[in-house]
């Protein structure tokens, strides 16, 4: 390293530092911002550009077991999307799961440099490090899911909150997690007998809990710990009509606590069956609006082909009878479970249009962009490649207007995508799509420009079609090293791990090694990973509590 | 007694090593419970493993590979310019095996296909292949090991023979297995076994249901129908009575969690991907009654693990060309079996394989009529007649690296010896350096673009 | 003679996965890959004494191999992977990647 490199001439957009498109000097040294650069550097002209920070997506499935299940169960899905290998870069495909060198370049090509998986199974961890290994040039995190876990069910059943914070952060610091996740508390467990939680307050087969009782424990777990992400919850009753209900219900069991909520849009639906399915985004946002302990992202829609993958097992049995899709389950011992289920997403359905309208109806409707992010719950709601065409009708009310003459006409009635006007700046999608998650996040050295941030930056030209601007960006910059210039990948290298560093409160019962062996299969020794299998890796330490 | 000679051993040498937790590299079931003995660098004993996996320690010393070049004694340097010559001048060479190795030299080999621009593929072709197959077509309904060890209440063995193929697949998993909701173990099970031969796998079974050969697509169909209550109307389906079938059908129906494990009688007979297609749906269709589930018998050594980098490198599990710059998959095409007997390939790479000893013999004419490179810590069919051998540290005996079970769960094996062989990984790299080289007109490698792990 | 035609199964045997690591050459592991189990009442059929081998015969080649009584149903036989099948099973996969290992057609005599 040791190098020096200046940005010159950019209007830049670095709204944690309430930087709105002046034109400003960015200098980097040894891969991080500085104030000035020592000696002489490098200079990148930006006139006429457009500088953020570097995307950060804080809720994607690109590598897991159940994403790779994902790949190699739908060949049809990369068939037509080759990736060639070039000098210094492999080979891969494409589609809605990419391979893993190809997702790194992907990324990278839409200006993105941190991205964070969503869903992973403990015992799967040491698996899905090696699948990010293999992810080039982005800096990536996993959270680890917890919400069916039948350790943290067995501890709650006896009321030993203590038990279960040990255990959470034994698991975060045994696997190198950076987040808790929870999906579908309880409703998962309850799908190892073939069921599903109907409500908060359903209590659980065996274990005789309710999904408001673990989500308030891991909320709790989640504080005292002082992890830098609040829990990340996919919440009960996604993808059914009137779910809103449960997501309400979730959000005031939880009211005055940190919350992520992934994904609200497969969230906000109302109608007592699928022939009466219609929006509750108005509600919903209204709700995140009044409540600034909430932060979200949306799992927006984007027309055509997906792959829904999720640990919500019961959903995905609900999604392959009513799509007649090819279906894959996999239950996994103690923890969690797995469903994957292809789907496209069309426009003259009304449910897909109806789903695609409460997306962009919460976007413009939740009023603080630091609380909304960007995500098509890759690959769940659509691929994420698919992010700037979601910018542009962020941005741009006519290529709304345009849309809906397009899609299914209940759009025109059962939402209030119609009605709404407001047009997202530039400064508010360097909000939603970098800053916003960053902070949400507690990287503190992602997703702005400041001194002492990495120097993971994007330049884009100005192009009034915001798709084509956030699709072609000039130069990508990672660690202060230019990764991207023109469109090509000029220097691929490898990303680092974000793991966080729980504090230290203290080690697991003596006892734990015979129950652990006793329902696992694997010895208890064998469970956690050194952190020196993955090779570039950044240790986030926990704040204080809260 | 070889076993207490060993033990003597341990307490009189002085240099003693007990390893624990080391995970078997042997079969799919990846017991990661042993417990080796080392003294004086040699393995003296190994505890907790079954028979297969225990020679597979005890062994190990026995019938190695040496580095030859057609034939001839040869350093492991002067071998690996030879594979890297043959494999830069190929123009369709095949790169197969890779089954008894670790992560990190697959994740080598794709990286070596890449670069050449290879047909990859692994034993899955001809084992386990057309279980894949089926499951791209429909999809599965399965789980990992432990939940069948904590609440399965029937469990089926289709068309396998893990008494014989994997032996403690029924004392930690499946059949004696005791977890949270089967605390009295067998009490809590009924075992079927349904082949077309009484295995020592029936012995273990509470019923055993012997159908014709090459029937079991017509059984799983007349099972899927009397699943939605139909009736049949002939007598006898597979040699079985209509009868039997339905009382099967009720157990399946009326178990709280059913498991259905299926082997490579499936998969090696008429019908091949189709048996286990009807199969998958059998078991999905059962879901609207009951939780039932179904997980194939797989894994001689790592070849899950191939499945897995495979699949997250190129997209594709197994059969894969790369003589474009990119991945394509096409069973049937870009798979061992047809690629040999089609004679296609100008050049083979063999990795930690017996391909001639198990292939059949119009494919393994065509191999022994190319070039070819064993990488093999033993002698085989194989390394009998490679053009180039090149001996190797058995992975999970002296090499570590990462495996995987037949569930996907991925383990740690350790090295638990010394050899004075370099690793398969070792070697794929020093091969891809020499290639790369090669392909630079002697420029020297380039630094490879994205490293693998550690 | 149609008492000749038997069906091929192919498998693992315990004996065969211990005697591998003793080497492909190593004599146990010959003997299991190279015998053929088949049902009491076929040996009789069949006229075949103790000490015998018997040739078995697919459309794809033949191989000579030792037999011994085993608990297999009339009709089958079977014997353990190895070297000794190779020659029997064809190269056709139908375009799956898989050649027929098991359930194959073959015709089993006494041999010399």
């Amino acid at each position: 390293m040791g190098r020096s490199l200046k940005i010159v001439g950019g209007d830049v957009y670095d709204p944690a530092n309430g930087i709105n498109g002046a034109v400003k000097e960015i200098c980097i040294q040894d891969g991080k911002i500085v104030e000035s650069c020592k000696g002489p550097a490098e200079v990148i002209d930006a006139t006429n550009l457009v500088v953020m920070p570097g995307g950060v997506d804080i809720h994607t499935h690109i590598a897991s077991p159940a994403v790779n299940a994902a790949r190699a169960f739908r060949p049809e899905d990369h068939r037509h999307e080759p990736v060639p290998k070039k000098p210094g870069m492999r080979s891969g495909v494409g589609g809605t799961v990419p391979s893993t060198f190809a997702t790194g370049y992907l990324y990278t090509k839409m200006g993105y440099t941190t991205v964070m998986d969503a869903a992973n199974a403990p015992i799967g961890v040491r698996h899905t490090h090696e699948e990010l290994i293999d992810i080039p040039i982005v800096d990536k995190g996993l959270y680890i899911l917890m919400g069916n876990n039948e350790f943290i069910l067995k501890y709650l059943k006896a009321g030993e909150m203590e038990k279960i914070k040990r255990y959470v952060a034994w698991l975060l610091k045994s696997l190198k997690g950076y987040g808790i996740k929870l999906v579908n508390p309880g409703g998962v467990e309850q799908w190892k007998y073939g069921k599903d939680v109907e409500g908060l307050d359903d209590r659980i087969y065996y274990w005789d809990v309710t999904a408001r009782q673990i989500l308030k424990a891991l909320s709790w777990v989640n504080e005292s710990l002082g992890l830098p992400h609040p829990i990340h919850l996919h919440a009960n009753r996604l993808g059914i009509p009137n779910n809103y209900l449960t997501t309400l219900d979730t959000m005031r069991t939880l009211e005055g606590s940190r919350l992520h909520m992934a994904h609200t849009q497969f969230h906000s639906y109302g109608g007592e069956n699928w022939g009466g399915f219609c929006s509750k985004a108005a509600e919903v946002a209204e709700y995140i609006n009044a409540h600034p302990n909430i932060t979200t992202d949306i799992g927006q829609v984007v027309f055509g082909d997906a792959t829904t993958i999720t640990a919500d097992g019961p959903w995905q049995y609900r999604l392959y009878k009513l799509s007649k899709n090819k279906w894959y389950n996999l239950d996994v011992e103690v923890e969690t479970g797995c469903g994957i289920v292809p789907y496209t997403y069309r426009e003259k359905n009304y449910v897909n249009a109806i789903q695609w309208a409460i997306g962009l109806e919460l976007f413009l409707l939740i009023r603080d962009p630091w609380r909304v992010f960007l995500s098509t719950d890759h690959p769940n709601g659509g691929p994420f490649i698919f992010y700037p065409w979601v910018i542009k009708l962020l941005m741009d009310k006519a290529f709304r207007a345009e849309m809906l003459k397009r899609v299914h006409k209940r759009v025109l009635s059962d939402t209030t995508l119609p009605n709404l006007d407001r047009e997202y700046t530039l400064s508010e999608i360097a909000i939603i799509t970098r800053a916003g998650p960053a902070r949400a996040l507690g990287l503190t050295r992602k997703g702005h420009l400041g001194v002492g941030a990495d120097a993971d930056i994007t330049i884009y030209p100005k192009d009034s079609d915001r798709e084509q601007m956030f699709e072609q960006p000039i130069y990508v910059l990672k660690d202060g090293e230019v990764v991207l210039r023109e469109g090509e990948i000029v220097g691929s290298r490898d990303g680092k791990l974000l793991f966080v560093v729980p504090p230290d409160v203290g080690e697991m019962d003596p006892e734990f090694k015979t129950e652990f062996e006793n329902f696992y299969t694997i010895e208890y020794e064998n469970f956690p990973i050194d952190a020196e299998d993955i090779p570039n890796r950044e240790a986030i330490p926990a704040g204080a509590s809260r | 007694m070889a076993e207490a000679a060993a033990v003597k051993a341990v307490t009189d040498a002085k240099d003693v090593t007990v390893v624990e937790g080391v995970t078997c590299p042997f079969c799919g079931v990846c017991c990661d419970d042993l417990e080796v003995h080392v003294v004086d660098g040699k393995i003296k004993d190994v505890k907790n493993a079954c028979v297969l996996g225990k020679d597979t320690f005890m062994h190990h010393l026995e019938g190695w590979a040496k580095p030859t070049i057609k034939g001839k004694p040869a350093t492991i340097d002067e071998c690996i310019d030879a594979a890297a010559e043959i494999l830069a001048k190929a123009k369709y060479p095949l790169i197969y095996g890779l089954d008894s190795t670790e992560l990190n030299a697959q994740r080598k080999a794709i990286e070596l296909a890449d670069l050449i621009g290879a047909n990859i593929d692994h034993t899955s072709s001809v084992c386990h292949a057309p279980s894949l197959q089926a499951v791209q077509t429909v999809g599965i309904s399965s789980c990992t090991v432990g939940e069948v060890k904590n609440r399965a209440d029937l469990v089926i063995f289709w068309g396998c023979n893990p008494a014989e193929a994997h032996p403690r697949h029924a004392s930690r998993y499946s059949v004696t297995a005791k977890g949270l909701f089967t605390t009295k173990g067998k009490k809590d099970r009924m075992v079927i076994n349904v082949d077309v031969r009484p295995t020592p796998t029936t012995r273990m079974a509470d019923a055993f249901i012997q159908i014709k050969p090459n029937s079991d697509y017509e059984v799983f169909s007349a099972l899927r129908a009397l699943v939605k209550g139909h009736e049949l109307s002939q007598p006898e389906v597979g040699g079985v009575a209509v009868e039997e079938w339905k009382t099967l059908v009720e157990k399946m129906k009326s178990a709280k969690f059913g498991t259905l494990y299926w082997g490579m009688g499936l998969t090696m007979t008429r019908g091949k991907y189709m048996n286990v297609l009807a199969l998958l749906t059998l078991v999905q269709e059962l879901n609207r009654f009951t939780k039932f589930l179904s997980a194939p018998m797989r894994g001689h050594g790592n070849v899950v693990g191939m499945a897995q980098v495979l699949s997250w490198q190129t997209g594709y599990p197994f059969a894969v060309n790369m003589s474009r710059g990119y991945p394509r998959f096409n069973p049937g095409e870009y798979s061992v079996a047809d690629l040999l007997a089609n004679k296609e390939v100008d050049a083979a790479l063999i990795v930690a394989g017996d391909a001639i000893g198990n292939f059949p013999a119009k494919m393994a004419e065509h191999l022994q009529s190319i070039p070819m490179i064993a990488i093999d810590p033993k002698e085989s069919e194989t390394t009998k007649v490679a053009t180039v051998v090149i001996p190797t540290a058995q992975a999970g005996i002296a090499a570590g690296g990462m495996l995987y079970r037949m569930d996907h769960i991925p383990l740690v094996m350790k090295k638990v010896v010394d050899s004075p062989y370099p690793s398969d990984r070792e070697v794929l790299d020093r091969i891809i350096a020499k290639v790369s080289a090669m392909k630079n007109g002697g420029k020297g490698a380039p630094k490879p673009a994205v490293k693998g792990g550690g | 003679m149609p008492e000749k035609r038997f069906i091929l199964i192919t498998g693992r045997t315990t004996k065969q996965g211990r005697s591998v690591h003793l080497g492909k050459e190593a004599k146990e592991y010959m003997d299991e890959i190279s015998t053929l189990q088949m049902n009491a009442k076929d040996i009789e059929t069949l006229l075949l004494q103790d000490g015998d081998q018997v040739r078995v015969k697919s459309p794809y080649g033949s191989t000579v191999v030792k037999f011994k009584k085993g608990d297999i149903p009339q009709g089958l036989v079977f014997i353990a992977y190895g070297g000794m099948i190779n020659a029997l099973i064809g190269p056709d996969t139908q375009a799956t990647g898989m050649p027929n290992s098991k359930g194959i057609e073959v015709e089993v005599e006494r041999y010399g």
